[in-house]
């Protein structure tokens, strides 16, 4: 008999959120939460992992209230962390188009389209600060799009019946983080934050049980140093690229938060992943990664199949009306195209296994704008989308003026993280979590415009008020590079380059990668069974074995070497894709992002067990993990079968 | 198809560099540029030959990290298209490609086609920035802006900061770069109490940096993969004068 995946410690609680009304739970943390007087921060250093949206606000924030900050990125500049590459737009409460929205309705949808997986007392804080983001933005200078009469547009974004999505054409993840990039410049201007450009963290170093610092490797030299401080703030985004074909920008990666998790910090939920509806299809073996067009396009597109499969070969154009099926305006009629991305996703994946997808392989579908165009004429189109047509057709050469858009679903998002409690401390005191790389917010599936508003909330508003209550206890012991803990996690980091670079063996780390990304795709992507995600555990550990013994590393460690880079990168996301599918396995229900083939409703829908699995999954290292749950009340928002139709 | 590129190698900042000729054979002419160099380099790696290395990060034409010279063009030929984003379709079978790295006094090469870019960052810490510290802001509605206003902003704002304006000058200078963010900031009511100082600093770090002064030339706005109009840099030339009067 093999041994069991996992075993089940001792449940966890979130101990630092207030109990009471929820209304006024965030204001009651903040004034229960300890100050720190402005002559001490002074003397208070926090390192900050990470420079999009949530680390770049968080260390700009830290730095204005005073703290000495050291930010860390593996880019060349804080200005390129892919945050940026974020297109749609942002959610907030303003309620400024006077449709009936309000900070209860933000919560609401947001905590039923996580499928009632996400913390109440979370999500009631995001929205709530969701209106503070956007005045400080607009402070910043980011130039969202306004109306001819000078005041802030909105549009309507993927799941939701209002109209509260606040935006810069399809740029508006650039605008928002070049306004935190810039506030953070500011304060290396200032000299209050020290920025190190081109470096990697290795390692967490944890000292008496707290996270006191860093090992970083300098990407252009390759030294590696290590970085101790009074508390360290994750803020390294998500890990869609364990996939390897995501809409992650390349370098995106799992190690600081797998380094933690190591170290002792729960990672929750790590099988959530959102798989976008809206991705250009891959066009052969070359794919590197995969884009994504805004899902803002299903305000105007139409998304479509042929009706019979012997007709997907015909050009878009030849397949007469009566003969297209514009699936999710049938299945879903009172959402129709703007149903949530999980049910637009699988829904793609389902008429495609029907062998009615279209394009290379027959992986994708239409969307298609020739009625958007009659309706509001294409200058009209152009001013909404102009810059997302124009992409697309630089990648596939078509126009999509004249022939509709393929598009296919693709990996985007990932929910889960680390986990954290109200004050986004994680289980190892002193380290922090924000953004993408905690797990808080989205449940089991995020709605679209909600990633940047938790960034920015998180790093903004919520970490800047709740670190002060860790912090005051500090500034805490010097630790001295001798120390046993420094010492032993850069040895730690050593050896794990050295053995690397030792291998030499036969096959790259992209073959290793794209192998780990296939088996996910197939068995932990948009459909998970018990048997395929126990024959993925095989795989992936099979895989994992022979990339130590295979993998071949050029160059040196002493150098810029970013294969090396790559291979610590796939490294961890080998352990971590284990863990996935454990987690993947264990929750024998369907919820948002997690669809279990075995729970379903007789028509085809996700069916949540809320009687056994309405808990937040934390996983504890070690040889075989551990599973700790937090469970999840809800005491405003019954949970109910999300339908969309 | 089958093609050949010449690509820049220097081992470091120390290394004299040279073009070294590969061949890459069977690429799909869907394949991104980027993707062409990968395949050389898995075939480089199981050679036991050095892998080039070359800046690149979200391949979607917003991060601004990556950018080569390629046959002597920032970005290549396509117009408006980071190196990303453009796709061997535009080549022809047996075509021969110039590769180098960024060349210009203040982005030194740090390996292959990688150069270090941090003299950009240096003149946004100067003042590329409205000072809001977190907190502060009034409510968003508070200030109505233009939307003729709002809209040129954004089309400012819209540079990802790549270095190709400084790569395509002759003088290698940053205006186009300098000016672009100027212009984002100043054309806002909340850019204006810091609008002076702003411009004065900023050409002052520019200066500082090592950039080359502008004449005019116009390569950068040429090769701009984001559109950023020559025009901008008269605008600040406008800002810099009468903050020259004002201060």
């Amino acid at each position: 008999m093999t041994a069991p995946f996992w075993t089940e410690g001792d449940p966890i609680a979130d101990r630092a959120a207030p109990d009471g009304p929820i209304e006024t739970r965030w204001e009651r943390r903040k004034f229960a939460a300890k100050l720190v007087n402005p002559a001490n921060r002074r003397k208070l250093t926090v390192i900050v992992i990470g420079t999009g949206l949530a680390g770049g606000s968080a260390a700009a924030t830290l730095a204005e209230a005073g703290y000495r900050v050291r930010s860390y990125c593996y880019q060349d500049s804080p200005r390129r962390a892919h945050s940026i590459a974020a297109q749609g737009g942002i959610n907030a409460a303003k309620n400024y188009r006077n449709d009936g929205d309000s900070i209860y309705r933000l919560f609401y949808d947001t905590v039923k389209g996580g499928d009632f997986r996400a913390r109440e007392s979370n999500v009631y804080r995001l929205a709530q600060v969701s209106v503070n983001i956007i005045d400080q933005c607009v402070a910043q200078g980011v130039p969202f799009a306004r109306e001819y009469g000078g005041l802030l547009d909105n549009r309507s974004f993927g799941g939701t019946q209002v109209s509260r999505t606040f935006y810069a054409r399809g740029q508006t993840g650039q605008q928002l983080l070049l306004g935190a990039y810039q506030a953070m410049e500011r304060q290396i201007g200032l000299g209050n934050i020290e920025m190190f450009a081109r470096h990697e963290m290795l390692e967490l170093i944890v000292v008496d049980g707290r996270a006191r610092g860093v090992v970083v490797r300098d990407l252009v030299t390759g030294e590696v140093s290590t970085d101790v401080a009074d508390a360290v703030v994750l803020a390294s985004g998500g890990y869609g690229n364990v996939f390897f074909l995501s809409t992650n920008a390349k370098g995106c990666n799992v190690t600081a938060t797998w380094r933690a998790h190591r170290k002792g910090a729960l990672f929750a939920n790590p099988c959530y992943t959102q798989i976008h509806p809206t991705c250009i299809p891959e066009s052969g073996t070359h794919q590197s990664k995969l884009t994504l067009m805004s899902e803002s396009l299903r305000n105007d597109g139409r998304v479509w199949v042929p009706r019979r499969a012997e007709d997907c070969g015909k050009p878009a154009a030849d397949i007469p009306e009566e003969d297209r099926d514009y699936y999710l305006e049938r299945i879903y009629p009172s959402f129709g195209n703007l149903v949530p991305r999980d049910i637009a996703s699988r829904a793609a994946k389902n008429v495609c296994d029907e062998g009615r997808g279209v394009g290379p392989g027959g992986l994708g579908v239409y969307l298609d704008f020739a009625d958007a165009i009659q309706r509001l004429g294409r200058k009209a189109v152009e001013a909404k989308y102009g810059n997302l047509f124009e992409m697309y057709q630089r990648i596939t050469g078509e126009d999509p003026y004249e022939v509709p858009m393929r598009i296919y679903p693709a990996v985007h998002y990932t929910m889960g993280g680390l986990w954290v409690d109200y004050d986004l401390q994680s289980t190892i005191p002193g380290l922090f979590v924000v953004g993408e790389a905690n797990f808080s917010d989205h449940g089991a599936n995020r709605l679209g415009a909600s990633a940047l508003m938790q960034g920015l909330a998180d790093g903004y508003f919520v970490l800047p008020n709740t670190i002060n209550h860790y912090l005051a206890a500090g500034p805490f012991d010097a630790v001295s590079p001798e120390d046993p803990a420094v010492v032993e996690a850069r040895a730690q980091v050593e050896d794990r380059l050295a053995r690397l670079l030792a291998v030499d063996g036969d096959r790259t780390v992209d073959s290793f990668h794209r192998e780990l990304g296939h088996i996910m795709w197939e068995y932990c992507g948009m459909e998970r069974t018990d048997e395929g995600l126990t024959k993925a555990i095989g795989l992936i550990r099979g895989l994992r074995d022979d990339f130590w013994t295979r993998v071949k590393v050029p160059g040196t460690g002493e150098q810029l070497n970013q294969n090396l880079e790559k291979a610590g990168r796939v490294a961890d996301f080998f352990e971590l894709a284990e863990l996935m599918c454990i987690d993947a396995l264990h929750r024998a229900e369907s919820a948002g992002g997690h669809f279990r083939a075995e729970s379903q409703t007789p028509d085809g829908e996700a069916l949540r067990h809320d009687d056994e699995f309405s808990y937040v999954a934390a996983w504890e290292y070690g040889e075989v993990p551990t599973l700790h749950k937090e469970d999840l009340t809800f005491e405003y928002v019954h949970p109910s079968t999300r339908s969309y139709k | 198809m089958d093609i050949q590129v010449r690509v820049w190698r220097q081992s470091g900042p120390s290394d004299k560099g040279r073009m070294v000729t590969y061949d890459v054979k069977d690429i799909s002419p869907d394949a991104s540029f980027l993707e062409m160099l990968d395949v050389l380099n898995e075939k480089l790696i199981l050679d036991g030959d050095d892998p080039v290395a070359f800046d690149h990060d979200c391949r979607e034409g917003i991060c601004g990290m990556c950018g080569m010279m390629i046959n002597g063009v920032a970005h290549g030929p396509e117009r408006a298209t980071t190196t990303c984003q453009l796709h061997m379709r535009h080549f022809k079978d047996g075509d021969v490609i110039d590769v180098e790295p960024w060349r210009a006094a203040a982005f030194p090469v740090i390996k292959d086609l990688v150069v270090n870019r941090g003299a950009f960052d240096r003149i946004i810490q100067a003042g590329g920035y409205i000072t809001a510290p977190t907190g502060t802001a009034p409510d968003a509605h508070a200030t109505p802006v233009p939307k003729p206003d709002a809209d040129a902003a954004f089309e400012a704002a819209t540079c990802i900061g790549c270095g190709a304006c400084v790569a395509a000058c002759p003088n290698g200078s940053s205006m186009l770069f300098t000016a672009a963010k100027v212009a984002h900031l100043g054309l806002l009511p909340q850019g204006q109490p810091e609008r002076d100082t702003r411009v004065i600093d900023m050409l002052e770090a520019q200066d500082e940096a090592g950039f080359g002064g502008c004449t005019n030339m116009g390569e950068c706005t040429t090769v701009c993969p984001k559109g950023i109009p020559l025009t901008l840099i008269g605008r600040l030339n406008n800002d810099y004068r009468k903050a020259l009067r004002n201060t």
